[in-house]
């Protein structure tokens, strides 16, 4: 692992670091100068869709869109769907959503041809570090099932499961090494703001908790988790995840990182019938909910009741839910995810009501508990999301929890 | 695996139709477009990245780079490169401004049945 590069941008500097301070951890992708200059040309192409076409999208909504409608209908928008169908038709809307498309398939192509050109590499390298550790429990005869196996979420060929050759790690290193492009760099050093959060969030808020076993549902490569299993180093962590390929390399990279406390385990978080009840102190997801299915989400949190010992807690950490007071704009902004970056789920997730989904699933509703967290960054090389004023609905580092403390 | 299975591989369509927000020919002239600035945004660090080493390592300093100029043979030939340069980018306009005083032209296809045909003229 190579020391962490700092960059002293310029004081009047607003946007996202230079690429090179990224952690390079032991199975990280090397990349060339032109791959890096790429990624960076994507984050700041990215920064200015947001700071700089969004207002216009917004003032476009406000004086053609709203307009045009209300002429057209005698009455208001009156829902996010009206909302986004009425923008569609505004060139405003199309050439954002154009240029936010193709930049997302440019990264796509982008990390991909730099993981590719290199996997043999890569998945041998993750031989060597995972071969004959019982901390990876990988079982090729989980079913995928089709809110996965039929999406390719963020337009990401294969999503989190497809594997090219046996052992392969390719859409691991994809996701981890440039999904710096999205946030734009709000993740931070080892894109685990959102880990350093929840983290940070928990010892305020239940600062006489000490998990033992936690679990991190739909944990991917670890980028959340192993914030937790640093801060809680008595813990045994387990990370479930449907992919084999981020659960191999998220091993790999953990060891690395000499993040010891971890587990890595392939199964289908609607059925963990491979543990018994009460077996976690603590059940965390982080941005995961929104790519389930209705069906799957509400088996999930059924599992995570099953699953939460006495005395436990179960934390979901998403992007904001759509309120009453949410305007129609933003909603439908929030919704362009849902509709063109194979997020699908995402649309319905985020107008349910949460508090009564884990009330069905038979967490009381004296039990929940909500909050806000901004990712968790090194402030002297990353822009602080708390700070940052520009809104790419969907991708900010800014999020709502909810959660249950089980007595 | 070979390059090409790699180059088809990296550039894969993901899952699902997809959307498209402008006219299909104008969108996809865009995303050519938008390709093409971001090798031009790579090319360009590329440079920049040349000219800090180079002047790290005191091969020749910025200013040198700023306060450069170049000889009357060198401005020619950069001149032409730059007017070939646009001329190639610009093609299609040269074109279509050509065909717009030839409104009598034929397509090829319109011929093909006229030159099938034996003895049908010259």
């Amino acid at each position: 692992m190579t020391a962490v590069r700092k960059n002293h941008p310029a004081p009047g500097y607003d946007g996202p670091p230079d690429y090179r301070v990224i952690g390079r951890h032991g199975v990280f992708p090397q990349t060339s100068h032109d791959e890096v200059e790429r990624i960076n040309y994507l984050a700041q192409m990215n920064r200015h869709l947001a700071a700089r076409v969004v207002p216009g999208v917004r003032a476009a909504y406000e004086s053609r869109v709203e307009p045009a409608f209300e002429a057209e209908h005698g009455r208001k928008i009156a829902s996010r769907h009206e909302a986004r169908k009425a923008m569609l038709e505004d060139p405003a809307f199309q050439t954002w959503s154009a240029l936010r498309r193709m930049t997302m398939e440019q990264r796509q192509q982008a990390g991909r041809w730099t993981v590719i050109r290199q996997r043999e590499e890569l998945n041998e390298k993750v031989r060597t570090l995972t071969e004959g550790d019982d901390r990876l429990q990988l079982d090729p005869t989980v079913k995928v099932p089709r809110y996965v196996s039929a999406i390719d979420h963020h337009c990401m060929p294969g999503s989190y499961t497809r594997e090219y050759s046996p052992g392969d790690v390719t859409n691991g290193a994809n996701y981890d090494h440039a999904g710096f492009v999205t946030t734009s760099g709000l993740l931070g050093t080892w894109s685990n703001g959102g880990g350093r959060a929840v983290a940070a969030w928990v010892s305020r808020n239940l600062p006489d908790f000490r998990p033992l076993r936690i679990l991190e549902l739909g944990g991917t490569v670890g980028h959340s988790t192993l914030p937790i299993a640093e801060a809680f180093p008595e813990a045994e962590l387990t990370v479930v995840d449907l992919g084999a390929p981020v659960l191999r390399y998220g091993l790999a990279r953990a060891k690395t990182l000499g993040v010891e406390n971890v587990r890595w385990v392939q199964a289908n978080a609607e059925d963990l019938s491979i543990y018994p009840d009460a077996s976690f102190d603590w059940v965390q997801t982080t941005m995961f909910l929104h790519e389930l299915s209705a069906t799957a989400m509400r088996n999930i949190f059924a599992e995570t009741r099953r699953l939460v010992k006495p005395g436990g807690i179960v934390m979901h950490v998403e992007q904001p839910q759509y309120t009453a007071d949410m305007p129609w704009f933003e909603q439908a902004m929030r919704d362009w995810d849902a509709f063109y970056n194979a997020e699908p789920f995402w649309s319905r997730m985020h107008e349910m009501d949460l508090d009564q989904a884990m009330v069905d699933a038979g967490f009381e509703r004296e039990w929940l508990v909500h909050g806000g967290v901004f990712g968790v960054v090194d402030r002297e090389i990353f822009p602080d999301a708390q700070e940052d004023e520009t809104e790419d609905f969907g991708r900010k580092a800014a999020w709502h929890v909810i959660g249950a403390i089980v007595p | 695996m070979s390059f090409a299975d790699a180059l088809n591989e990296a550039g894969a369509k993901p899952a699902g139709k997809r959307p498209y927000f402008l006219e299909p020919q104008i969108e996809r002239v865009l995303a050519i477009t938008m390709a093409v600035a971001q090798e031009l945004a790579v090319a360009r660090q590329r440079i920049d990245t040349l000219e800090r080493l180079l002047d790290a390592k005191g091969v020749l300093g910025k200013p040198e780079i700023d306060t450069f100029v170049p000889d009357a043979a060198a401005s020619a030939e950069r001149a032409m490169w730059n007017q070939e340069y646009i001329a190639r980018i610009l093609r299609i306009v040269q074109q279509e401004n050509e065909a717009a005083v030839l409104p009598d032209e034929a397509e090829s296809g319109e011929m093909v049945e006229e030159l099938a045909v034996e003895d049908s003229g010259d």
